[in-house]
C-alpha cells in the first residue's frame, strides 16, 4: 500500500487516477476477489497506460488502500495529538501500530475491531502483539490474538483473510507495534516487491520510539478476564481527569507502551507521573507567539501543557507532499471510501487544534535529506504541518462543513489557525455562518403526559371478561405508579431500578393472563414510549447551536472565559464522542429497564408484534408526495408541515426500531462473541433457522426501490445497532449490510444531478451509516471487505419514481437530533478555545467486506382499479397538501360516519330492543327467561335492519365530505380541482365507512343489544320506582332550598332527642319542628340537590317523626321546662306531613311503618294511651288515598304476631275493627276513640 | 378552610377518645369557634373512623362479643327502656351503630336456624322494625339515631353531601360555560375510572392545566388524601392527564404538593379559570 502512496507522491500516478482505481476496487465485483485476478476487466484500466501500469502491479491491494491511508494518517499524527482531545479516528487495520491513543476511551472498544486482520498475520513478534494492541487501551496486556483469530477466520473473512491474503500482510507488520519494527523499518527501506515484508511505514517515526508509548496509555483499567474478549463496555469514555495528556509520562522502557504492563502499574501511579511530567512541561512551555485572533491562544489554559503551540504557515515542511496526501484523503472522503465521514472530520479538526508536537529533539525534525517525497520521513513534522494538512482537507470538505450547525461554523470561522492558513476558507465559513438559519424547529409536544384512555380501544367491550378489564385497569395504574416513582428516584444515588421496582413490575405482569390483556398492556406501553421518548428532550439530546450566538453578543474579550464555562456546562452531556455506542438516554432507560425487569416472554413477544406493526405502518405512511420542490414561497408553509411530519415519523420509527432491536436480540445478547469457531458455526446454524422479528430486508429493499431510503435507513440502523455479535454473520442480515454498504458508497455528496438525493438527506444517511459501521457488534472488517454488484442496486433505484429521497425532508435540526454525535465537532472546537481537553473519543473502525447477495425480486405491482389510478394521476400534479387534505377528510368522515351510524341507527335498534324486551318481560313474568335466548330472539329481529347502515352511511359521506374538503382547501382552488377532490373524498370516505360497516354492523348491533339486555335485566331488580321521572324543579326555582343532607341531619337530631337519652335541658320547640317540615317541603319541591337515597331516607325519617308525634314522644323545649307537645300543634304538624307525603315525595313513603310493632309499641308504652292522633292520621291517609284500607288491615293483621300487653291488644281490636268495617263514616270512630280517653277530656278541634 | 399541618394536628389532638355523640360535637364547636362546623365535623368523623379502624378487631373477638351480649341481656333484663346498648357502646369506646350490629348479629345467631346474611342484617339496621324482638329493635334504633359517625342514616347523610357538592360543582361549571362529561356519561362510554367531571376542553387554574375535576365533600387529611391519590387521583391522571380536586371542607395545606405533577388541590371552586381562546382574530 505504501507503494501506491509512494507512487502518488512521486507523481507517477495522478490523484484522480488513484481515486478511480480505489473506487473501482470498492465497487466492481469482478475486481474485488483477490483470488481471481484473471477476471480483471479491461475497463478498469482505461486510464493513462502509464498510470495503469504503475497501478496494475498493485491491483491485489486496491481494497486495502483506504484502510492503509487512514491508518497511516493516524499513525503519523500520533505525536501531535497526544494531549489533545482523544482521537477516535483510528482507521481499521492499522490500529495495531497505534493502540491506545491517550485519552481515546472509545477507542478501547474500537480498537478491538481492528483486529480482523491479525489472525492471518505471518509469524513475527508483531503478529503476537497485534491483536492485543489493536484492542487499544482496553486490553493492555500482550493478549494473544487467539479469539480474534478464531473469529476473524470465521464467517465473513473466510477466504479473504487467510494466510494467503495478499493485503493482510502489508499492514500487519506495520501494525505490529513490536519494539523491533521501527528499527527494521529504518534499516530496510520498503521493498515494494515483497509485500509480505513491507515494513510498517507509519510506525517509523523519526523520533525515538519512546515518544510513542504515551499513545498507548489508556486510563481505563483493564481486567484480565476480559483479555480474551471484546470489551463489554467498550464505548464508555473514561472520565476526563483520567485522560493522560502527556506522552512522555511513560518511560521509554515500556516497549510500545502497552501502557500498563498487566498488573504492574496502577492508574494512580500513572496519573502521579503524569502530574509531574505536566508540571515539568509547564515550566518549559514556550510563550505563545501565534498570529493572534480574537479568541485564540492568549487564553490561559487550564493546564500548562495544554498551551497551544503557535502554528505558522511559513514553517510548514514539505507542503507539496501534504497537499497531495490531503487531496487523496479528501477524495477518499468525498467518494465515501471511508467508513465514517464525521469521524474523519473529527480527526481533521483534531489536527487543526493540535496543541503542540510531542517533545522531540529538534534534530529529529530535520528532514532526512532526499526522503522528502517518500514516506520515509514523517508526514507531520510539526504542528504547522498538521494545521496545514487539516486546513487543506477542510477546504476540500467545505461543502459538508457549510451544512454544520451555526455554532460549529462560528467556531471554525473564528479559529485563528484556520484564518492564518486559509483566509479564503475562513471567509467562506464566515459567509456560511452568516447565511445559516435554523430551518425548522421541531415543535414537539411536552412529554410525560400519560396515555389517555380511549373508550374505543379501552372500554369493557374490548376485553374478554370483566376480570380482564378490571385487571387491566389496575395494571394501568401500577404502570404509571412505577413510572412516577422512576421519575422521582432514578437519579438518586444508589437507587436501583430492579431493586426498587422489579418485583412490583413482575407482580403486575403476572396478572396479565389473557393474551388480550397482553396486547392491551403492550399498546399502553408502546404509546407511552412514543409519547415520552420521541421528543429530543426525552432522549437526552442537547440543544444545538444557540449558545455561541448568545456568547457572541457578550463581547469577544469575555468569550474565552464564557466558552470555558459553557464547555464545562455542556461537556457532561457529551454523548460519548463522535462514535458513541447505542444507548437509552433519558426516559428510554425506563422502558428498557422495564422490559428487563419484567422479563416476560409473553410481554416481549407481544411487544415485538406491536412494534413491528407500528414500524410497518409508519414506514409505509404516505409522506410528502413527490412533487413541488420547485414551487416557491407559498409552498413553504406546506413544506414546514411536511418536514415536521417527516421528522416526527422518522423519530418515532427510530425509537420503535431501537426497541424492537433491543427486544428481538435480547435473548442472544452477550458481551462477547462466541469464543470458538465451532461454537460460532453451530450458533450460526441455529440462528439462520430463526425468521427475523420483522422482515427488515424486504422493507429496506422496498425503501430503496421507492426511494425512501431517507426514511427507512435511519430506523433500520437503530434496529441493527442493537444486534448481537452473531447477527451480522447471518446470511439474512449480511445481505442487509451489503445493501447498506452499497447505499453508503452511492451517496456521493458532490453529485448533484437531477433525481439525486438531497444533500442533507445524504448527510443524514452517511452519518447514521458511518455510526453503524463503528458499532462493536458489527464486524470491523465489514466495511472494507464488501464487494458487490452495484448494478442491481443502481438499476433498482433508477427505475423508481422520485420518492422521499429527492425531497428536502431532512433539515439540520433533524440531522443533529438523529446524530447528536456530530455535535462532537463543535465540542472539539470549543475545547480548543477554552483550553480544556475534550473528553470524548470515538472508536476506531475496521475493515471488511462481504459477498453480495442479489436484491430480492420486485414484488408484483398491485393492480389498482382504473378509478384509483385516475385519482392517483389527479393528485400527481397537485400540491401534496391537497392529497393529504383529501385523505384526511376521507379518513375522518369515514370514521365519523361509523360513529354516526352507531349513535343513530344502532341506538334506535337498541331502543327497540329495550322495548321488545320489556314486552317480553311483561308477558313472561319478572324473569323473562334465559338472557341468552332473549338475546337471540332480539338479534334475529333486529340485525336485518343493519342493512340500512350502508345506505345511511353513503348518504352521510355524501353529505359531509364536500364541505370539509372545501373548508380545508385554499379558496383559490380551481372549481374543477375542487369538485374532483370532493368526489374523491366522498368516494374514499364511503369506501372506508362501508367496508367497516358491512363487515361489522351485525356484530356491533349484537354487542350493543347484548349490553342493553343485561342492563335492562339488571335494572329489573332494585328500585324500579327510581326509574321514573326525576329531577326537575319549576323553571323559576332558584335552588335556595335547604340541602337534603342538612335536613336528614336535623331530623335525625330530633329523632335522637325523642328516642333519648337526652339531657334535661334538651328539647325542640314546636316552631322548630314546623320550620323543619316547611324546609322539607321546599327541598322536596326544589329537587336540585336531591338524590333518590336521600329522598328515601327523608321519607322514612318523616314517617318516624309522625310516629313519635302520634305517640306524643317529642320533648318540647320551653318555658318553663320540658313538656309534651300540644295536641293542636301535633295535629298541625301531622297535616303538614300528610301534605308532603301526598304532594311532594316522589319516592314511595314507607307509611306502613306507622303501624309497625315498634312504632305502635311507642304508644303501648304510654300511660294512659291516647289514640286520637293515630286514628286521625289513619283516617287522613285513607282519605287522601295514601293508604288503602286493605293495606292498613294487612298491617294490623301482622300486629297480632307481636307480644303486646293484653289490654293493648284489646284496645287495638276495639278501635280498629269499626274503622275498617265502616269506611265511609269516620265520625263515629272518632267518637269511639274519644270514648276511650279517660282523663284528658280534650275534644279535638275539628276545624 | 385550608389548615396547616400544625393546625390540623391541634384539632385532631382534641378528638382522641371522644364518643361520636351530638354532645361531643357541641363541645368541639365551642372549642374551635373559628373553624367551620362542617370542617370540624368532617375531621371529627375521619378521626373517629381511624380510631375505630384501629380498634375494630378487639371488639370482634368471640370473647368480646359474648361479653357484650351478656351485658346487653342483663341490662335489658333489668330495664328494657333504658339505653342499654348505647351506654355499653360508649363505655367500651365503640361506635353505637357498630355495637348494635354486633348484638343484632349475635341475637339472630341465637334465634334463627341459619346464620344471618349480611344483607338481612343491613336491612334490619336500616329499618329496625324488622327486628323480631321489640326491645332490641328499640335499642338498635336508639343507637343508630344517636351515632353521628356510623350507621345507615349517617351513611345517607354523607352520600347526600357528596351528591349535593357534585350538583353544586356541575352548576358552577354550567355557569362558566365549561362543557364537560359527567360520571354517568363516562360510565356509559365504558371508561374504567371516572372522575366526577372531565372537561371537554381543558382549562388552566393558577397556571396549571386541568382536564378533570373531582369533588370531595370532606376534609382532606393525610390518610384519606393518600388513599384517594392511590385509588382515584393518580388513576385519573393516568388516563386523562392533570386535574383538580376540590376538598369542599378544606385540606391540609402541605398535601397540595403535586401541583407540578398534575394534581391541584382547592377548597372551593377556582375563581381564575383561563380558557382556551377560540378566536383570536
Amino acid at each position: 500500500m505504501a507503494a501506491v502512496l509512494e507512487s502518488l507522491l512521486r507523481e507517477e500516478v495522478s490523484v484522480a487516477a488513484a481515486v478511480r482505481w480505489i473506487a473501482r476496487s470498492a465497487q466492481s465485483s469482478e475486481v474485488t476477489a483477490p483470488t481471481r485476478p484473471q477476471a480483471w476487466p479491461e475497463s478498469a484500466f482505461r486510464d493513462d497506460p502509464g498510470e495503469a501500469a504503475a497501478l496494475s502491479s498493485l491491483r491485489p491491494l486496491r481494497k486495502e488502500f483506504v484502510p492503509f491511508l487512514l491508518n497511516f494518517l493516524r499513525e503519523q499524527s500520533s505525536r501531535v495529538l497526544p494531549q489533545g482531545p482523544p482521537t477516535p479516528a483510528k482507521a481499521p487495520g492499522s490500529s495495531a501500530a497505534l493502540p491506545g491513543r491517550p485519552g481515546g476511551p472509545p477507542r478501547g472498544g474500537r480498537g478491538a475491531r481492528s483486529q480482523l486482520f491479525p489472525p492471518t498475520e505471518p509469524s513475527s513478534t508483531a503478529a503476537a502483539e497485534a491483536p492485543s494492541a489493536r484492542r487499544g487501551g482496553r486490553r493492555r496486556g500482550p493478549g494473544p490474538g487467539r479469539e480474534r483469530g478464531g473469529r476473524g477466520s470465521g464467517g465473513l473473512e473466510e477466504g479473504v483473510s487467510g494466510e494467503s491474503s495478499p493485503w493482510a500482510g502489508g499492514r500487519r507488520p506495520r501494525g505490529s507495534g513490536s519494539p523491533g519494527s521501527p528499527s527494521l523499518a529504518r534499516s530496510d527501506p520498503p521493498n515494494l516487491s515483497n509485500l509480505e515484508e513491507f515494513p510498517p511505514v507509519g510506525s517509523v517515526p523519526p523520533g525515538p520510539a519512546g515518544t510513542k508509548p504515551s499513545r498507548r496509555i489508556n486510563p481505563t483499567p483493564v481486567s484480565e478476564e476480559r483479555s480474551l474478549s471484546k470489551p463489554k463496555t467498550c464505548f464508555t469514555s473514561p472520565p476526563i481527569n483520567c485522560v493522560p495528556s502527556s506522552q512522555s509520562s511513560v518511560p521509554d522502557t515500556s516497549p510500545w507502551g502497552h501502557g500498563l504492563p498487566p498488573g504492574c502499574r496502577s492508574l494512580q501511579e500513572e496519573r502521579e507521573m503524569l502530574r509531574k511530567e505536566r508540571s515539568k512541561q509547564l515550566q518549559q512551555s514556550p510563550t505563545p507567539a501565534c498570529p493572534t485572533s480574537e479568541s485564540g491562544s492568549p487564553l490561559p489554559s487550564r493546564t500548562g501543557n495544554l498551551t497551544a503551540e503557535p502554528a505558522d504557515p511559513a514553517r510548514v515542511s514539505s507542503r507539496q507532499r501534504l497537499e497531495l496526501i490531503a487531496l487523496i484523503y479528501s477524495s477518499c472522503i468525498a467518494e465515501n471510501l471511508v467508513p465514517n465521514l464525521f469521524l474523519e472530520l473529527f480527526f481533521v479538526l483534531q489536527l487543526l487544534t493540535a496543541r503542540r508536537m510531542v517533545a522531540t529533539k529538534e534534530s529529529d525534525l530535520e528532514p532526512i535529506p532526499g526522503a522528502l517525497d517518500s514516506l520515509e520521513s514523517p508526514l507531520f513534522q510539526s504542528v504547522h504541518d498538521c494545521v496545514f494538512f487539516a486546513v487543506q482537507v477542510l477546504e476540500h470538505q467545505f461543502q459538508v462543513l457549510s451544512y454544520l450547525d451555526k455554532g460549529t461554523l462560528k467556531l471554525l470561522a473564528e479559529n485563528e489557525r484556520l484564518l492564518c492558513f486559509s483566509p479564503a476558507l475562513q471567509g467562506r465559513l464566515r459567509a456560511a455562518y452568516e447565511g445559516s438559519v435554523a430551518k425548522v424547529s421541531l415543535a414537539m409536544p411536552p412529554s410525560a403526559q400519560a396515555v389517555s384512555f380511549q373508550p374505543e380501544t379501552d372500554n369493557r367491550a374490548n376485553f374478554s371478561s370483566d376480570r380482564a378489564f378490571h385487571t387491566f385497569k389496575k395494571q394501568r395504574d401500577v404502570f404509571f405508579e412505577v413510572l412516577r416513582e422512576w421519575e422521582d428516584r432514578h437519579e438518586e444515588p444508589g437507587w436501583d431500578f430492579e431493586k426498587g421496582l422489579g418485583s412490583r413490575i413482575r407482580a403486575m405482569m403476572g396478572q396479565l393472563s389473557a393474551a388480550c390483556s397482553h396486547s392491551h398492556f403492550v399498546r399502553l406501553f408502546q404509546k407511552q414510549l412514543l409519547q415520552m421518548c420521541q421528543s429530543p428532550s426525552g432522549t437526552g439530546g442537547t440543544v444545538l447551536g444557540e449558545a455561541p450566538d448568545v456568547l457572541s453578543m457578550l463581547g469577544a474579550d469575555k468569550l474565552g472565559r464564557l466558552r470555558r464555562l459553557q464547555e464545562r456546562l455542556v461537556a457532561p452531556q457529551s454523548s460519548g464522542g463522535p462514535c458513541p455506542p447505542p444507548t437509552f438516554p433519558g426516559c428510554q432507560g425506563f422502558f428498557r429497564d422495564f422490559i428487563l425487569s419484567a422479563s416476560s416472554f409473553q410481554f416481549n413477544q407481544h411487544l415485538m408484534d406491536s412494534l413491528s406493526l407500528k414500524i410497518r405502518e409508519l414506514n409505509s405512511l404516505a409522506l410528502p408526495q413527490p412533487e413541488p420542490s420547485d414551487e416557491d414561497g407559498e409552498s413553504d408553509v406546506d413544506w414546514q408541515g411536511e418536514r415536521r411530519q417527516f421528522a416526527m415519523v422518522l423519530l418515532s420509527l427510530r425509537l420503535l426500531a431501537k426497541f424492537l432491536g433491543f427486544v428481538a436480540f435480547l435473548p442472544y445478547r452477550g458481551p462477547e462473541p462466541p469464543p470458538t469457531r465451532e461454537l460460532q458455526d453451530s450458533i450460526l446454524a441455529l440462528r439462520s433457522q430463526v425468521p427475523p422479528a420483522l422482515d427488515v430486508r424486504a422493507l429496506l429493499q422496498q425503501g430503496l426501490r421507492a426511494r425512501r431510503a431517507v426514511l427507512t435507513v435511519p430506523w433500520l440502523v437503530e434496529f441493527l445497532s442493537l444486534a448481537d455479535h452473531i447477527v451480522p454473520l447471518l446470511d439474512y442480515y449480511r445481505s442487509i449490510f451489503t445493501l447498506l454498504l452499497h447505499l453508503h458508497r452511492s451517496l456521493v455528496l458532490s453529485k448533484e444531478s437531477e433525481g439525486e438525493m438531497c444533500f442533507l438527506n445524504k448527510l443524514l444517511l452517511l452519518a447514521v451509516l458511518g455510526w453503524l459501521f463503528q458499532i462493536p457488534t458489527v464486524p470491523e472488517d465489514l466495511f472494507f471487505l464488501e464487494e458487490g454488484q452495484l448494478d442491481t442496486f443502481e438499476v433498482d433505484t433508477v427505475t423508481s419514481e422520485q420518492g422521499l429521497d429527492g425531497m428536502p425532508v431532512v433539515d439540520q435540526h433533524l440531522l443533529y437530533t438523529c446524530c447528536p454525535y456530530i455535535g462532537e465537532l463543535r465540542k472539539l472546537l470549543a475545547s480548543w478555545v477554552s483550553g480544556s481537553s475534550g473528553r470524548s473519543g470515538g472508536f476506531v473502525r475496521k475493515i471488511t467486506p462481504t459477498t453480495t447477495t442479489g436484491l430480492g425480486a420486485q414484488p408484483p405491482r398491485t393492480t389498482q382499479g382504473l378509478q384509483a389510478q385516475l385519482a392517483q394521476a389527479f393528485f400527481h400534479n397537485q400540491p401534496p397538501s391537497l392529497r393529504r387534505t383529501v385523505e384526511f377528510v376521507a379518513e375522518r368522515i369515514g370514521s365519523n360516519c361509523v360513529k354516526h351510524i352507531k349513535a343513530t341507527l344502532v341506538a334506535d335498534l337498541v331502543r327497540q330492543a329495550e322495548s321488545l324486551l320489556q314486552e317480553q318481560l311483561v308477558t313472561q313474568g319478572q324473569e323473562g327467561g334465559d338472557p341468552a335466548q332473549l338475546l337471540e330472539i332480539l338479534c334475529s329481529q333486529l340485525c336485518p335492519h343493519g342493512a340500512q347502515a350502508l345506505t345511511r352511511g353513503r348518504e352521510f359521506c355524501q353529505k359531509k365530505s364536500p364541505g370539509a374538503v372545501r373548508a380545508l382547501l385554499p379558496e383559490e382552488t380551481p372549481a374543477a380541482v375542487l369538485s374532483s377532490a370532493e368526489n374523491i373524498a366522498v368516494g374514499l370516505a364511503t369506501e372506508k365507512a362501508c367496508a367497516w360497516l358491512s363487515a361489522n354492523i351485525t356484530a356491533l348491533i349484537r354487542r350493543e343489544v347484548k349490553a342493553a339486555v343485561s342492563r335492562t335485566l339488571r335494572a329489573q331488580g332494585p328500585e324500579p320506582a327510581a326509574r321514573g321521572e326525576r329531577r326537575g324543579c319549576s323553571r323559576a326555582c332558584e335552588h335556595h332550598a335547604p340541602l337534603p343532607s342538612h335536613l336528614i341531619s336535623e331530623i335525625k337530631d330530633v329523632l335522637a332527642l325523642a328516642v333519648g337519652p337526652r339531657d334535661p335541658e334538651e328539647g325542640v320547640s314546636p316552631e322548630h319542628l314546623e320550620q323543619l317540615l316547611g324546609q322539607l317541603g321546599q327541598t322536596l319541591r326544589c329537587r336540585q340537590f336531591l338524590c333518590p337515597p336521600a329522598e328515601q331516607h327523608l321519607a322514612k325519617c318523616s314517617v318516624e317523626l309522625a310516629s313519635l308525634l302520634v305517640a306524643d314522644q317529642i320533648p318540647v323545649l320551653g318555658p318553663p321546662v320540658q313538656h309534651r307537645l300540644e295536641r293542636g300543634q301535633a295535629r298541625r304538624l301531622l297535616h303538614m306531613l300528610l301534605s308532603l307525603w301526598k304532594d311532594d315525595f316522589q319516592v314511595p313513603v314507607p307509611l306502613q311503618l306507622l303501624l309497625s310493632p315498634r312504632n305502635l309499641g311507642l304508644l303501648a308504652d304510654t300511660r294512659p294511651r291516647e289514640w286520637d292522633l293515630l286514628l286521625f292520621l289513619l283516617r287522613e291517609l285513607v282519605e287522601k288515598g295514601l293508604m288503602g284500607r286493605t293495606e292498613i288491615e294487612a298491617c294490623l293483621g301482622s300486629l297480632h304476631d307481636a307480644q303486646w300487653p293484653k289490654d293493648f291488644s284489646e284496645e287495638l281490636a276495639t278501635l280498629f275493627n269499626p274503622l275498617l268495617a265502616e269506611p265511609h263514616m269516620p265520625e263515629p270512630q272518632l267518637r269511639a276513640c274519644e270514648l276511650v280517653q279517660t282523663n284528658r277530656g280534650t275534644v279535638l278541634a275539628q276545624s | 378552610m385550608i389548615l396547616t399541618k400544625a393546625q390540623y394536628d391541634e384539632i385532631a389532638q382534641c378528638l382522641v377518645s371522644v364518643p361520636p355523640t351530638r354532645q361531643s360535637l357541641r363541645k368541639l364547636k365551642q372549642r374551635f369557634p373559628s373553624q367551620s362546623q362542617a370542617t370540624l365535623l368532617s375531621i371529627f368523623s375521619q378521626e373517629y373512623q381511624k380510631h375505630i379502624k384501629r380498634t375494630h378487631a378487639k371488639h370482634h373477638t368471640s370473647e368480646a362479643i359474648e361479653s357484650y351480649y351478656q351485658r346487653y341481656l342483663n341490662g335489658v333484663g333489668r330495664n328494657g327502656a333504658a339505653p342499654v346498648l348505647l351506654d355499653l357502646a360508649n363505655e367500651v369506646d365503640y361506635a353505637p351503630s357498630l355495637m348494635a350490629r354486633i348484638i343484632l348479629e349475635r341475637f339472630l345467631q341465637e334465634h334463627e336456624e341459619t346464620p344471618p346474611s349480611k344483607s338481612v342484617i343491613n336491612s334490619m339496621l336500616r329499618d329496625p322494625s324488622q327486628i323480631p324482638d321489640g326491645v332490641l329493635a328499640n335499642q338498635v334504633y336508639q343507637c343508630i339515631v344517636n351515632d353521628c359517625c356510623y350507621g345507615p342514616l349517617v351513611d345517607c347523610i354523607k352520600h347526600a353531601i357528596g351528591h349535593e357538592h357534585e350538583v353544586l360543582l356541575r352548576d358552577l361549571l354550567l355557569e362558566k360555560s365549561l362543557s364537560f362529561l359527567d360520571e354517568d356519561q363516562l360510565r356509559a362510554k365504558g371508561y374504567d375510572k371516572t372522575p366526577d367531571f372531565i372537561l371537554q376542553v381543558p382549562v388552566a387554574v393558577e397556571g396549571h392545566i386541568i382536564h378533570w375535576i373531582e369533588s370531595k365533600a370532606s376534609f382532606g387529611d393525610e390518610c384519606s388524601h393518600h388513599a384517594y391519590l392511590h385509588d382515584q387521583f393518580w388513576s385519573y391522571w393516568n388516563r386523562f392527564g392533570p386535574g383538580l380536586v376540590i376538598y369542599w371542607y378544606g385540606f391540609i395545606q402541605e398535601l397540595d404538593c403535586n401541583r407540578e405533577r398534575g394534581i391541584l388541590l382547592k377548597a372551593c371552586f377556582p375563581t381564575d379559570i383561563v380558557t382556551l381562546c377560540h378566536s383570536l382574530a
